[in-house]
């Protein structure tokens, strides 16, 4: 698990010093948000898989199975996807099939071809999937993976994310994010509880059932734990659920109004916001458990919202409204070093991208009342303090959150079709929403 | 050239890791094709050098030891009311900080911070221990058991805690916020001061004080900035008199409004602290 962290922190930071060197493809775009991102995309087609059996079944998954891999690969961000109306005639199934001058050529123009067999056979599922680069004639193939799985809508989702994510990976430098999730908060008639997802707004699932209000979820690092606040008796408090054992676990929480979870990225420490005992918001640090409090701020006002530099566990950035309306601030792990981010406004919700390099954060820069401010996402390079917006008129936005290969955020979207979860390139391009109906909030993205 | 060996292994071990579905690889070593050759030839060997170095780390180091100093812990138990008739229940409210192991003496381990009833039939001294990594604190409350006649004041206190919520609000009124404010300000400070002058009167109500935001801003935020005025309220209560002991405080930040128009006197009416009786 540590060994795949570390893995894509390398792949990232490399591609980032190669695309500094690179010719930018939008040149006026100062700052590269997320890997690959602005670099010349590779053209992709994913080709409908050939059925290696003939019942009804076998149709209806494989149609759940090419539209996934199709998805995946269009989310990825990296690809100019070839559209399935420009496929050729013919559906190629193996190496032998696969006519690859037919998709290199109009209209096709694939530089890569996904493509291969998905069979029904005794309950099991059986994709072979086989990546080619099209202009390679004497030795094509890329990847070619096998897959077997109990037959299922859920396990050919699956299986399309996995091969996805093998293809993102070999052609993009990182793993893909077809296989993470993202965490959220469901608010239904007065309660508001956590639930969780696929990082495609598929498989909505709840997790927790306490029938109060739980706020601001945040799963470790190994996605064993969720973190979440939660309102009780005596108060808000953190808690802590265990999706391994499906139940609560321990985390000894002060009461009053503890409030924010955040993990380090390291999984050994949980950085909150608690009133209890200065009676004063401020910003502690305990270990996995609760155990072992240190405070970090100490000054009056709401001190909130902290969250960890991933790529070091050496800064905090957190929300303060000690000079007024909230700030975005950065401290180092110890308290020390504190550094005003935001230059005015009302900015909240920060989240610190996986290669350390910028934060993204909500921020309505002429807040008041009568003022005409709206509450869009912007990210910040740390080192610099320059900022882009990346949300422009479209409802109230708040809390992003960066996918693991951080060329994605999440977000939530306050606007005509409710209260509802949205992702977007981390140029602010390709926004989509991952929930319609109902009113959910707080996304969290997985860091696997 | 070692980079070009490199994915194999990696891919491999990535495998093994996934075990928990059978998986044949048939993957091929990557060959430099001609769409690498063009433009991604240094992107990709600069990633696949990174990818190579750091998969040699393959046991990350330890997490640092846990060099936190541990404070001293403290604890604080209090008996409301402190003197009660054989029969009659008393509540007990405890609080500690930097404690792990958390007791009270004949009750046995109880949660860092709570609050219990108990019906001692005897004048009994509860005894909280707090035992942490920073040490042990421990305090006491003595509740002790009269007869009869000579506890009427007390007694009657206990009857105040059961005060009907049309009364207590009658006399006990919210105070409102300025726009983004945390301050009690001058006409919430007149409020205060009579709120405080009840609540001297009536030594037995206990009070939660709720702090509230209107509907614009953010969830978190405005949960820490509830936080603020119902303390700022309470400070105000406590210099005006009222034992601390007596408020309890808890942030509603935007989760329970009062009304949901988007006006500014909905607003008004959002942006306020509000108390309850504590039972």
């Amino acid at each position: 698990m540590k060994k795949m962290r570390l893995f894509s922190w390398g792949g990232s930071s490399a591609l980032l010093l190669s695309l500094v060197t690179a010719p930018s493809a939008h040149a006026q775009d100062w700052v590269r948000t997320g890997t690959n991102l602005g670099a010349q995309r590779i053209r992709i087609a994913a080709a409908n898989f050939k059925p290696g059996s003939a019942d009804s079944e076998t149709g209806s998954l494989k149609q759940v199975f090419d539209q996934t891999l199709f998805t995946d690969l269009q989310n990825a961000g990296i690809f100019d996807m070839v559209s399935k109306s420009m496929a050729p005639p013919l559906t190629p199934g193996s190496q032998g099939e696969a006519q690859l001058a037919t998709w290199a050529a109009a209209p096709a123009n694939a530089e890569m071809l996904a493509f291969g067999t998905l069979t029904v056979n005794g309950g099991q599922l059986a994709v072979t999937g086989f990546l080619d680069d099209t202009k390679n004639t004497q030795s094509p193939q890329v990847l070619g993976k096998q897959y077997s799985e109990a037959a299922s809508t859920q396990s050919a989702r699956h299986i399309a994310h996995r091969f996805a994510d093998e293809i993102i990976e070999r052609l993009g430098g990182l793993p893909g994010i077809a296989e993470t999730t993202i965490y959220y908060v469901s608010a239904h008639s007065g309660t508001k509880e956590i639930m969780a997802m696929d990082y495609d707004g598929q498989s909505p699932r709840a997790v927790t059932h306490l029938g109060t209000i739980s706020l601001s979820p945040h799963i470790s690092p190994d996605n064993a734990r969720v973190a979440f606040s939660s309102l009780g008796k005596q108060g808000w408090s953190i808690r802590m659920y265990s999706l391994e054992l499906n139940r609560p676990v321990n985390f000894n929480s002060p009461a009053g109004t503890t409030l924010s979870p955040a993990w380090s990225s390291n999984g050994a420490q949980v950085a909150f916001s608690s009133d209890r005992p200065a009676g004063d918001s401020e910003i502690y640090v305990s270990d996995a458990a609760g155990n072992g409090v240190r405070r970090l701020t100490s000054f009056h006002g709401p001190d909130v919202s902290p969250c960890w530099n991933p790529k070091t566990n050496a800064q905090i950035a957190w929300v303060s409204g000690r000079t007024g309306l909230p700030q975005i601030y950065t401290m180092d792990s110890d308290g020390a070093n504190v550094m005003r981010m935001t230059d005015g406004g009302y900015a909240t919700s920060p989240s610190w991208s996986p290669n350390g390099q910028f934060l993204a954060y909500a921020w309505n820069r002429k807040y008041g009342p009568g003022a005409p401010g709206g509450q869009d996402i912007y990210i910040m390079d740390v080192a610099s303090r320059r900022w882009i917006q990346l949300t422009h008129d479209a409802g109230r936005n708040d809390f992003p959150t960066w996918s693991p290969d951080g060329r994605h955020i999440a977000f939530q979207r306050e606007g005509e079709g409710g209260l509802q979860i949205w992702t977007m390139l981390a140029d602010g391009s390709e926004q989509q929403p991952l929930t319609h109906g109902g009113s959910f909030s707080q996304p969290n993205w997985s860091l696997k | 050239m070692r980079s070009a060996l490199r994915p194999g292994t990696t891919l491999g071990t990535k495998l093994e890791e996934r075990n928990y579905f059978k998986e044949n690889s048939v993957t091929q070593p990557v060959r430099t094709a001609s769409w690498q050759g063009r433009k991604l030839s240094l992107i990709g060997l600069a990633a696949l050098l990174a990818v190579a170095g750091c998969h040699k780390k393959a046991s990350p180091p330890p997490p640092p030891p846990p060099v936190m100093s541990a404070p001293a812990p403290t604890a604080d138990i209090t008996a409301t009311p402190a003197a009660i008739n054989a029969g009659d229940s008393t509540i007990l409210t405890w609080h500690t900080t930097g404690a792990t192991d958390v007791s009270i003496e004949g009750m046995g381990a109880v949660a860092t911070s709570g609050t219990q009833t108990v019906r001692p039939t005897d004048s009994t001294n509860y005894h909280l221990v707090a035992r942490g990594d920073g040490g042990t604190a421990d305090a006491t409350a003595r509740v002790t058991i009269g007869t009869g006649n000579n506890n009427n004041a007390n007694s009657g206190r206990m009857n105040e805690g059961d005060i009907d919520d049309a009364t207590f609000h009658q006399n006990v009124k919210d105070i409102f916020f300025d726009y983004d404010s945390y301050e009690v300000n001058a006409p919430s400070a007149s409020v205060v001061s009579q709120d405080a002058a009840y609540l001297n009167q009536h030594a037995g109500v206990k009070i939660v004080l709720g702090g509230y935001c209107d509907d614009r801003g953010s969830t978190e935020y405005n949960l820490a900035l509830g936080e603020n005025r119902a303390n700022a309220a309470k400070q105000a209560l406590v210099a005006a008199g009222v034992p601390a002991e007596r408020i309890r405080t808890v942030s509603y930040g935007k989760e329970k409004q009062f009304c949901s128009e988007h006006d500014e006197s909905c607003y008004q009416q959002n942006r306020r602290a509000q108390f309850t009786v504590d039972r």
